[in-house]
């Protein structure tokens, strides 16, 4: 790990207030890191200005490498490795094709998104994602500051700013 | 935000202008109908100086001899001469007449469509209890207006068009000792003309036609009342909903069943002898995409003119879903009809395709039909920003509406023309009278109603209704 991180950790009970609280410290100039909530609170990627996921578009690269692979895959073994006669059609014929064209397409995007997902979130075997605090996966939103990228600010000034946003409560959270 | 919205009611006026424009519509329709009705007796008539249009009734001949030998396979080889004489005795209308039958009736089932996918939408809602469109409800339920003009149509039609389009309508067919015997038909003959004698008065198929209409508007009825009703109340009520939601939950079971059996009465008993188990799903995915997309098609113009500011990007976009899906919800339907019988390759239900995908009047929009209704839509409208604008829905939605009509074309017109079938003008003038009446119908409903129901219990929660 490399140095110690140390976080301003604001606890909110609910997400209208979370959502007005946001807007207030962002517009003192505060960056926030990021916020943990229990559910998905709607317009909070708006609120945070969190740019749009790019996930799509690895799902539909993925998805057409699954299209080409099982195109060519049955094309390859149906119509040159072992020609087989099926139904009296030519060997090598579309419409057979497509069930499991679109099969492997669904397959290789949801494998490749999933994976594409946890790389993308540094979500690996063995690693301890950090808590700020436990009760973001019950009923707390758990909004975290960093105390690095705003050094314009003191740590009481975060506080109070917290607490004038509707923070029920501050806590401060280090780690290594 | 949303509280000083939710007081305004608001009101579709039916502009005398727009109203102009759609009579102008109608008139040049009229007009291209016309012209399309004269040459195709024009060009029969060519035909009638070389013995009544022997060449047009030759490739009839053929299809016969095609459709016959493929379907004796599995019979008696007498049965095969007397399916000759058969096609030889009956008796044939000019091609044009039949031309217009057919482009009539098929114009008219693809209406009626329209025109009950806007009910069935409202019922889907209700019965969801979907909140996110409780603001634009009201344009299905003006399209469900159309209802009853399009069963007053189809029951007359029928009676015009019935010795043309429906085989199984001729009574020689069902005389064992007859020349025109055919065991196929004579045991299908049940399902039309149960309980009285097969050949003579199709009393089941009417009685279905007749119910369904009857039903589709009692149900129509029933929920516009709740639906109006609930207007006049003081304030948000849910009685009127629950009324609604009950009724709609009525009409879903009735429609399950009977627009698969629409489908097979009205559709695919013009291709007596073939049969798919698919076909009734088939004909309503079909119907379904095209309404969705009509729908879509509406509010994005009634928002263009400035009305319905209570929807959002977000409502948007959860239409252009539902066009999306369901060009791949009727993609893999078609598939599915479409694979089995390709694979099983049994000479009597391959003939289907071979007379659209292989002859040449029908090959194109065989394969147009997939590209427009599947390949453009689901390209376009993979995009999370393309169903949230627009400039995209206005381009999509018609793409599919004019994809599903030709859907249908393909679906009723190779049965009935073989060989002589085509998209001329006579189709193209139909297709435009039909759409212009039924738009006249459909905005005359919508302005005589507040465009969204002010008490609606749900309508808070479309108004904050974000994905």
């Amino acid at each position: 790990m490399d140095a110690d991180k140390h976080f301003i950790v604001g606890i909110f009970d609910d997400e209208e207030v979370l959502l007005k609280g946001i807007g207030k410290i962002r517009g003192n100039g505060v960056k926030i890191h990021d916020v943990y909530s229990p559910f998905p609170v709607h317009g909070i990627d708006d609120a945070l200005s969190i740019k749009r996921s790019r996930l799509p578009i690895a799902a539909f690269l993925f998805g057409m490498t699954g299209t080409s692979l099982a195109l060519l895959m049955q094309i390859w073994m149906l119509g040159y490795d072992w020609p087989m006669i099926i139904g009296g059609k030519n060997h090598a014929s579309l419409p057979p094709f497509i069930p499991v064209t679109f099969e492997l397409t669904v397959l290789l995007a949801a494998l490749g998104m999933v994976g594409t997902f946890f790389i993308a979130s540094d979500m690996k075997p063995y690693k301890w994602p950090r808590q700020f605090d436990l009760r973001s996966t019950d009923d707390k939103h758990v909004m975290a500051i960093d105390l690095a990228i705003n050094s314009g600010k003191t740590k009481d000034e975060l506080r109070s700013l917290l607490r004038e946003s509707g923070a029920s409560e501050v806590n401060e959270k280090s780690f290594e | 935000m949303a509280a000083e919205v939710h007081l305004q009611e608001e009101r579709y006026i039916f502009k005398p202008r727009l109203r102009r424009n759609i009579f102008i519509f109608l008139i040049v329709g009229v007009l291209v109908f016309g012209l399309g009705l004269l040459l195709a007796m024009n060009s029969e008539g060519q035909g009638e100086t070389a013995g009544h249009g022997s060449e047009g009734h030759a490739s009839v001949e053929a299809t016969h001899d095609m459709t016959a030998s493929l379907q004796h396979e599995t019979q008696e080889g007498s049965a095969a001469d007397q399916h000759h004489a058969k096609s030889a005795a009956h008796h044939e209308s000019d091609p044009w007449v039949k031309r217009l039958f057919t482009t009539l009736w098929m114009n008219n089932v693809f209406f009626t469509g329209l025109g009950i996918i806007g009910l069935f939408f409202v019922a889907i809602q209700y019965a969801a209890q979907a909140g996110w469109s409780s603001g634009i409800k009201r344009i299905p339920l003006a399209m469900g207006s159309w209802i009853p003009y399009a069963g007053v149509l189809m029951i007359g039609l029928w009676f015009l068009v019935k010795g043309d389009l429906f085989h199984w309508s001729h009574a020689g067919l069902f005389d064992a000792n007859g020349p025109d015997f055919d065991p196929i038909i004579n045991g299908k003959g049940g399902f039309f003309y149960w309980p009285l004698a097969k050949g003579t008065f199709p009393a089941f198929f009417m009685a279905r036609m007749v119910i369904f209409f009857g039903m589709w508007f009692l149900f129509f009825t029933w929920i516009k009342r709740e639906m109006l009703q609930e207007d006049l109340a003081g304030g948000v009520t849910t009685t009127h909903w629950l009324k609604a939601r009950k009724f709609s939950t009525w009409f879903l079971l009735f429609f399950a069943v009977s627009s698969s059996i629409s489908a097979w009465d009205w559709v695919m008993s013009i291709d007596t002898h073939w049969f798919s188990t698919m076909f009734g799903w088939y004909m309503f995915a079909s119907w379904w995409v095209t309404g969705l997309a009509f729908i879509t098609l509406v509010v994005v113009f009634l928002k263009d003119a400035g009305y319905l500011k209570i929807v959002n990007a977000n409502h948007l976009h959860d239409l252009g879903k539902f066009v999306f899906a369901f060009s791949i919800f009727w993609t893999y339907i078609w598939f599915g009809q479409f694979l089995l019988i390709y694979y099983a390759n049994i000479p009597e239900e391959t003939v289907y395709f071979i007379e659209r995908m292989k002859t040449a009047p029908y090959s194109w929009i065989f394969f147009a039909n997939l590209f427009l209704n599947f390949v453009l839509p689901f390209l376009l409208f993979m995009t999370r920003d393309a169903k949230r604008h627009m400039t995209m829905l206005k381009v999509v939605c018609p793409i599919v509406i004019v994809g599903h009509w030709l859907d249908f074309f393909n679906m009723i017109t190779p049965g009935v023309m073989h060989f002589e079938g085509g998209i001329g003008l006579l189709e193209i003038g139909t297709a435009m009278i039909f759409m212009s009446a039924f738009l006249l119908v459909v905005l005359t409903a919508l302005s005589k109603m507040p465009l969204f129901g002010k008490n609606h219990p749900m309508l808070e929660e479309s108004l904050h209704h974000h994905i």
